[in-house]
């Protein structure tokens, strides 16, 4: 293609010339812009506890999917209960990050055993792991259970087991859970039912 | 397109004017620091709504984790500790985009789009109009947007404009356990603010008060302050912020008259054109150069013929 000197000119001059008006805003866009969709429109919302402390807190877990049965739910979000007496909608730092806790490749999801000498952790099921616990909580406390001290007092003690307790429970879940705990006359035991 | 509660007021580089009909209702976020404990769990809810994992840092000494706002911590807690009248304060202020009414990133940006303001008051980053030149960083006065070295596009705290569209709270405010942090409309966020100061007076702080820097237009992200006379001393919050000279000059002054400039000579070509018209050469001048060049072209051809 022939290019003269002087088209060249007329080239580079318009070019420039339009690239200014541009820059200059002259350039009319349509004035269009959206806050970011609102992502939990139509999530599976889930009331729960917070299972950190024993201030329970509520929860609402928001999940993929709408319950359909060809849908894997997942959590996507967790927020604060409004509706919840203790925390109305508030929560810690802990709290607040609580979807990395569940998505966490370290969280513990199922029962493990660790046998005495071994160094390896095995899956059992949780019918496996509820009788090795009745039975081995049995055995012990026929072992060492205290019904009276040396002066004759009827006291009914259980100190050789403790029991640690989940803390994201109801005030009924927690009472029932002290109820069934104390009465095999545990000492060393901590649950919801503290506070 | 616009939702109610959304409607645009103000878009980065563009001279089509916005939406100015629909009155929608002004909103803030009054954080009081005086009922803050440092415990971040608005730093936690931020990340977590705003699908943001900044990397692990590590501890610097102090109790700042992370150490600096960034383009995935969009708002961080500033610990400082001073002493006034030989008693040691711990003055802790959630850091974050201040939402200016008159907003210098917004006046710097020259990426149409890039920077929305809605009629409620939320300044809001638009990343895929942001051409990642910096500009807001320089035009805000409270040193808050961050460049992000992955994509490079700049990135703050959007007051979970998502939320507010739904008429719910920033993650921040509803998360607060102390209640440290408000939401509502500005004008009950003065009032509540109002009587967090009148019960500090109360308790010995005389200089209580409100940060609401009339500088840049008021905020929609405001303080209650133990010391408002002394906003330095809580991590250097700006004494009187305003959008840096440079930047009005630019917008203000020069731009306009840039365009006037070019419009002048558009305007004087297109007159001398028409009056004068293009130059043309008179024809025996014509004839003359060709003459010339014929000559000359016989001459080199005889020489190359030798």
């Amino acid at each position: 293609m022939k290019f003269t000197r002087r088209q060249f000119l007329k080239l580079s001059s318009a070019g420039l010339g339009g690239s200014s008006i541009v820059l200059m805003g002259f350039s009319p866009t349509a004035a269009l812009a959206e806050a970011r969709a609102y992502k939990l429109a139509r999530a599976v919302e889930t009331r729960n506890t917070c299972p950190y402390c024993s201030v329970a807190c509520g929860l609402l877990m928001y999940s993929i999917g709408d319950k359909s049965k060809n849908v894997q739910q997942d959590i996507i979000h967790i927020e604060g209960d409004p509706d919840h007496p203790v925390s109305r909608g508030s929560l810690c730092p802990k709290g607040a990050g609580l979807l990395d806790f569940i998505h966490s490749p370290n969280r513990l999801k199922y029962p493990e055993v660790r046998e005495a000498g071994s160094k390896e952790w095995k899956r059992i099921s949780w019918d496996e792991a509820l009788d090795r616990v009745a039975a081995l909580m049995k055995e012990d406390r026929d072992a060492n259970f205290v019904a009276q001290n040396a002066e004759g007092v009827t006291v009914n003690r259980w100190l050789t087991t403790g029991l640690l307790a989940a803390s994201a429970s109801s005030n009924e879940a927690g009472y029932i859970t002290h109820k069934v705990v104390r009465a095999t006359g545990m000492i060393a035991f901590d649950n919801q039912a503290r506070v | 397109m616009a939702l109610q509660s959304l409607d645009i007021k103000q878009r980065s580089a563009t001279t089509t004017p916005s939406t100015q009909v629909r009155q929608t209702t002004e909103v803030a976020k009054l954080i009081d620091v005086s009922t803050c404990i440092g415990c971040k769990a608005c730093q936690s809810a931020c990340m977590e709504w705003n699908d943001l994992r900044p990397e692990v840092g590590s501890c610097s000494g102090v109790h700042d984790n992370p150490t600096d706002l960034g383009p995935e911590a969009w708002t961080v807690m500033r610990f400082s500790e001073v002493e006034l009248d030989g008693r040691l304060e711990w003055l802790i202020r959630k850091d974050g985009c201040m939402h200016c009414s008159d907003p210098g990133c917004l006046k710097a940006c020259p990426a149409p789009g890039a920077i929305i303001q809605y009629s409620n008051g939320i300044v809001d980053f638009h990343q895929e109009n942001c051409i990642g030149c910096g500009y807001c960083v320089t035009g805000c006065p409270f040193n808050i947007p961050r460049l992000s070295a992955k994509d490079s596009k700049a990135y703050k705290c959007s007051l979970c404009s998502d939320r507010v569209a739904v008429n719910q709270a920033p993650a921040c405010a509803k998360v607060c356990p102390t209640g440290a942090i408000q939401f509502g409309a500005k004008e009950d966020m003065k009032d509540y603010a109002e009587q967090r100061i009148a019960d500090l007076r109360e308790r010995g702080f005389a200089k209580a008060g409100l940060y609401d820097p009339p500088g840049v237009g008021g905020t929609h992200v405001m303080y209650v302050l133990q010391h408002a006379d002394q906003p330095g001393l809580y991590h250097g919050l700006a004494e009187d912020p305003s959008i840096s000279p440079l930047v009005s000059l630019w917008k203000g002054v020069a731009k306009p008259l840039a365009t006037a400039v070019l419009a002048a000579v558009s305007l004087g070509s297109l007159f001398h054109y028409v009056t004068k018209g293009p130059n043309e050469v008179a024809k025996d001048i014509e004839d003359e150069i060709e003459r010339e060049e014929r000559a000359a072209r016989e001459r080199e051809e005889k020489e190359g013929a030798k």
